[in-house]
């Protein structure tokens, strides 16, 4: 027997509690429980194999998460409380990863100045510079090594194309030596260091290749180096880093290159040397954005531009879509099922598809459109900045509109012909009928509809990007954007077109479209509510 | 008591469960190396995979150094290296084109190597083009660049000028369409005016000396002007390139200015393909771009010297450009593979207009510079004013490689 809670006389005391879930577990079975320790077990068996690799990789914080992560998941499915959680930590997780996560870490990127030549940390900017500064000496020949060891280190054994050998290590410069044993012309080992075979160079590659023995006392001979372990050139560095001050300076400009927390190294006159590095910028993309000229005028004007389209195409394609629908609807039209499926085509096909056919029917010279609706005529139907705008919309009407036709005839079909009827019989026309029963009736059930439509077609990038690719550019801009780009092709074009990518700012505008998009979603929302008190 | 023991039994169970799918797991993943055996990570574009297996076979059998290749789509290999060389998780090697450079080395993501005394091996073009700001960053193994495709059943024999070219037969050459023009394709006829973009001093392109502005720069914009909307027409903004394509491989045009890429497609249409030196509407001669294809080293790759001795000793040798000239039929950048590869009149054709090309510049300034060269010339081919378009897009670039 097991006493239940909703009996307000029986007051139930903790041993009785207990006692209800025993005999709940219980009555459980033993197939669910095996169950339960399988699919715990995979689980956990993954996270462990995860937690391996991460340990191995040094991934530490990353680590600690898929840990807590497994032993919170544990603990709620062993626990006998948290019944809730059992429904919805599976959904949870999956929300954190790849929504909560991804919007955070864009949220992140949009405060740092991530981009082209701010790709990574400052001690890889470093080396990145001080490899690149170093320049082999114009027309110096390249040596024959080998490389050996002596008690001082690594150092390498040199043949110079006249067959002289010297030996010398990264402490003491190159010397002359004449007792070395030759094989084939090359230097193969000289007494008092042991030489080193290819597979002992591989062993040690990071100190193979940072190995730099110099030529003689004097440092602007330059340093001999390797970098596949057997020929050797002479060097010397255009740049020269100062550890203890964080300087680079130029060896021949003698120009000092400082920290001075741009994310670079810069010189007095503002000159920056990249690679640079990414560092925190707070507010700075968001002030670029509606600071810049050059950007923020094409920002307002895509902003514009794209709560045009997409109301416009809301509303376009729900206008088309209702009328149809109606038409359709009528029990006296007869084929109505076939007009239906032809109705429906425009929607089955993929939108980018029918985006890029669209494309090529509106070629200025040589589109079906022109050619054959309009005789030869040369309409610039998508370089002209008015035109293109006109031509998107009435694209994405004829992509829109089979959606908008199936919601509405559904909504028109769960109206009872009762309340027409009642309509009619008090006198009401036909227009009346429509506006002041069909249409509110129907816009319940669409209203939520028209919402997620907005929100689709404010983020539209496959039909902007294959029907004009945002075009025709605004040459006035600070920023690739051109007429008819939306908010989000313009992020595109930012983050990842041309050699300037620009994480920062793209990301910045991710967040102002964010933004943007959820307080219109949830305005709409709150209006929403009105339409179902009609109810 | 008796939950706890039967959590306690479920906790054992579950434990048991864990280790088996561990065991299962690890069984199907490949060993971490040692430490005893180096292994070579190489991204390879998945077209010369196959090409390169056979070369990865025999390093490892000389040198004992594994080299693992991996395949990736040509359009993601940039952005994905990009984003993994930081972690230090990236390739030791990548393959990529010269013209990625600029954007690479701002991101200090690709370490120099060292062709030494080997860099007059290679032809002249391809080593200029391995070159950033004096330093060698690219193991050269191919060089494309456009040419003229004759069709030779309907045209017999060269053309000698561009004029004569427009009265025997059909010219097409691709344009971006939707106004633009493509400068990449147009540039042979704007250095044929003697308009380099930039000049060039010993360290390539000195990207300072803007020479676009030159008065050949304004002739070209003028002779340009003749070939729009308003004058023959013969080239078209709206004429992209499957445009062009569909107008050559049917035959309706007799000539195609094009690279080796497009090639393959006009032979399966049956078209009788010659190529032929770039007929030049300007004194001088026409220099087409060159785009040169590589491998290049990971600045935080843990195996320098290994990928290095495979770049500059293995991969710049003859054998291996031949078997990459096989894969794919691009021009080696070796000279002695180029000789071995002419033996094919195609690619003998675009070796011969090759000869003048000119690396494309890879300053990370270029994206803006295309975009607005593309637009002054399609603006120009569709009745703006030569003279005031060309002199915006002069502004406009400097402004662009001032930023």
């Amino acid at each position: 027997m097991t006493p239940t809670n909703t009996d307000p006389e029986v007051v139930v005391s903790p041993r009785q509690k207990k006692a209800a879930r025993l005999a709940e577990a219980a009555s459980g079975g033993l197939k669910i429980i095996l169950l339960k320790i399988v699919l715990l077990g995979i689980v956990d068996a993954i996270a462990v194999y995860a937690l391996f690799v991460l340990v191995l990789k040094d991934e530490w914080l990353v680590a600690a998460i898929v840990a807590v992560v497994t032993l919170v998941v544990n603990w709620i499915y062993f626990s006998h409380r948290a019944i809730p959680a059992k429904y919805l930590t599976p959904g949870l997780i999956f929300l954190l990863i790849f929504q909560v996560f991804v919007i955070a870490y864009t949220g992140y990127i949009g405060f740092t100045n991530y981009g082209t030549g701010h790709n990574s940390d400052k001690d890889q900017a470093v080396q990145a510079l001080m490899s690149s500064a170093r320049e082999r000496v114009p027309d110096s020949v390249t040596y024959r090594v080998t490389v050996v060891e002596s008690l001082e280190g690594l150092g390498l054994l040199v043949t110079d194309p006249d067959g002289e050998v010297s030996v010398g290590t990264a402490t003491s410069p190159l010397t002359e030596v004449d007792n070395a044993e030759i094989d084939s012309n090359v230097a193969v080992s000289v007494p008092g260091y042991t030489s080193l075979s290819f597979q002992d160079v591989l062993q040690r590659q990071g100190e193979v290749f940072d190995l730099e023995v110099p030529v003689s006392d004097d440092p602007n001979d330059g340093v001999l180096r390797t970098g596949d372990g057997s020929s050797a050139n002479i060097y010397l560095s255009s740049l020269i880093y100062d550890e203890q001050a964080d300087t680079m300076t130029d060896a021949e400009t003698g120009v000092v290159y400082s920290d001075s927390g741009t994310g670079a190294f810069t010189s007095e006159s503002g000159e920056e040397l990249l690679p640079g590095w990414r560092i925190t910028v707070g507010f700075d993309n968001f002030a670029r954005a509606f600071g810049e000229e050059s950007i923020r005028g094409p920002l307002i004007n895509v902003t514009i531009w794209t709560i045009m389209f997409a109301l416009l195409s809301v509303a376009s394609t729900f206008l088309l879509g209702m009328f149809l629908a109606i038409v359709f609807n009528d029990k006296r039209m007869k084929g109505r099922k076939f007009y239906r499926i032809i109705m429906i085509l425009p929607y089955a096909f993929p939108a980018f598809l029918s985006a890029l056919v669209w494309a090529g029917m509106l070629n200025e010279r040589f589109g079906f459109v022109n050619e054959v609706l309009f005789g030869g005529a040369d309409i610039p139907w998508l370089t002209d900045p008015v035109l293109a705008k006109i031509s998107i919309l009435v694209v994405n009407l004829w992509l829109g509109f089979p959606y908008m036709f199936l919601v509405a005839t559904g909504a028109l079909q769960s109206i009872s012909d009762d309340v027409v009827e009642a309509a009619t019989v008090d006198g009401a026309k036909p227009w009346q009928v429509f506006r002041l029963i069909k249409l509110p009736l129907v816009l319940v059930t669409m209203a939520p509809i028209l919402i997620s439509s907005f929100a689709f077609n404010f983020n539209n990038f496959n039909l902007i990007y294959m029907l004009t690719g945002g075009g025709p550019r605004d040459t006035s801009a600070g920023i690739n954007v051109g007429a008819t780009d939306i908010l989000i092709s313009m992020v595109y074009k930012v983050a990842f077109t041309g050699q300037f990518r620009d994480y920062g700012l793209a990301s910045a505008f991710t967040i102002i479209i964010f933004i943007l998009v959820a307080v219109i979603a949830v305005v709409s929302f709150r209006k929403t509510k009105m339409l179902e008190d009609l109810n | 008591m008796t939950v706890k023991s039967r959590s306690i039994l479920a906790a054992g169970a579950i434990a048991t469960t864990a280790v088996l799918g561990l065991v299962g797991c690890s069984g199907g993943s490949g060993a971490d190396d040692s430490g005893d055996t180096t292994k070579l990570t190489v991204w390879v574009d998945a077209e010369r995979v196959d090409a390169l297996k056979g070369v990865a076979a025999s390093y490892k059998e000389k040198t004992g150094i594994t080299v693992d290749l991996v395949s990736k789509a040509n359009a993601d290999i940039k952005d994905d290296f990009t984003q993994q060389a930081p972690t230090g998780k990236g390739p030791d090697i990548v393959m990529g084109a010269h013209d990625w450079l600029g954007e690479l080395v701002s991101n200090g993501i690709v370490a120099p190597i060292e062709l030494a005394d080997k860099q007059d091996e290679f032809l002249e073009v391809a080593y200029e083009a391995a070159t950033y700001e004096g330093q060698q960053y690219l193991l050269p193994y191919g060089v494309e660049n456009i040419a003229l495709l004759r069709n030779a059943d309907l045209v017999p024999n060269p053309v000698a000028t561009y004029d004569q070219m427009i009265a025997a037969g059909t010219f097409v050459v691709e344009s971006d369409g939707q106004g633009l023009a493509n400068p990449y394709h147009l540039y042979p006829f704007q250095t044929s005016f003697g308009a380099p973009v930039f000049g060039s001093d010993d360290e390539g392109y000195d990207t300072s000396d803007l020479q676009i502005g030159s008065d050949g720069g304004y002739a070209f914009a003028d002779w340009l002007a003749t070939q729009g909307k308003n004058g023959t027409g013969v080239i078209d903004t709206e004429l992209t390139g499957d445009i062009a394509k569909e107008q050559f491989t049917s035959g309706a045009a007799a000539f195609w200015l094009t690279g080796p890429w497009n090639v393959g497609a006009a032979m399966e249409a049956g078209i009788n393909v010659a190529v032929d030196v770039i007929p030049t509407p300007g004194p001088e001669a026409a220099q087409p771009f060159a785009g040169v294809k590589g491998f290049l080293l990971n600045e935080q790759s843990k195996n320098k010297v290994a990928a290095n001795d495979f770049l500059v000793n293995y991969l710049g040798t003859v054998e291996v450009q031949n078997a990459l000239f096989d894969s794919g039929n691009v021009l080696p950048a070796l000279t002695e593979s180029a000789e071995y590869a002419s033996s094919d009149p195609i690619v003998a054709g675009f070796r011969a207009v090759g000869a003048e090309a000119v690396p494309m510049p890879a300053s990370p300034a270029m994206g803006a510079v295309w975009e607005f060269w593309g637009q002054a010339e399609g603006a120009i081919l569709n009745g703006d004013d030569p003279t005031t378009t060309w002199e915006k897009l002069v502004a406009d670039i400097q402004a662009a490689l001032d930023k």
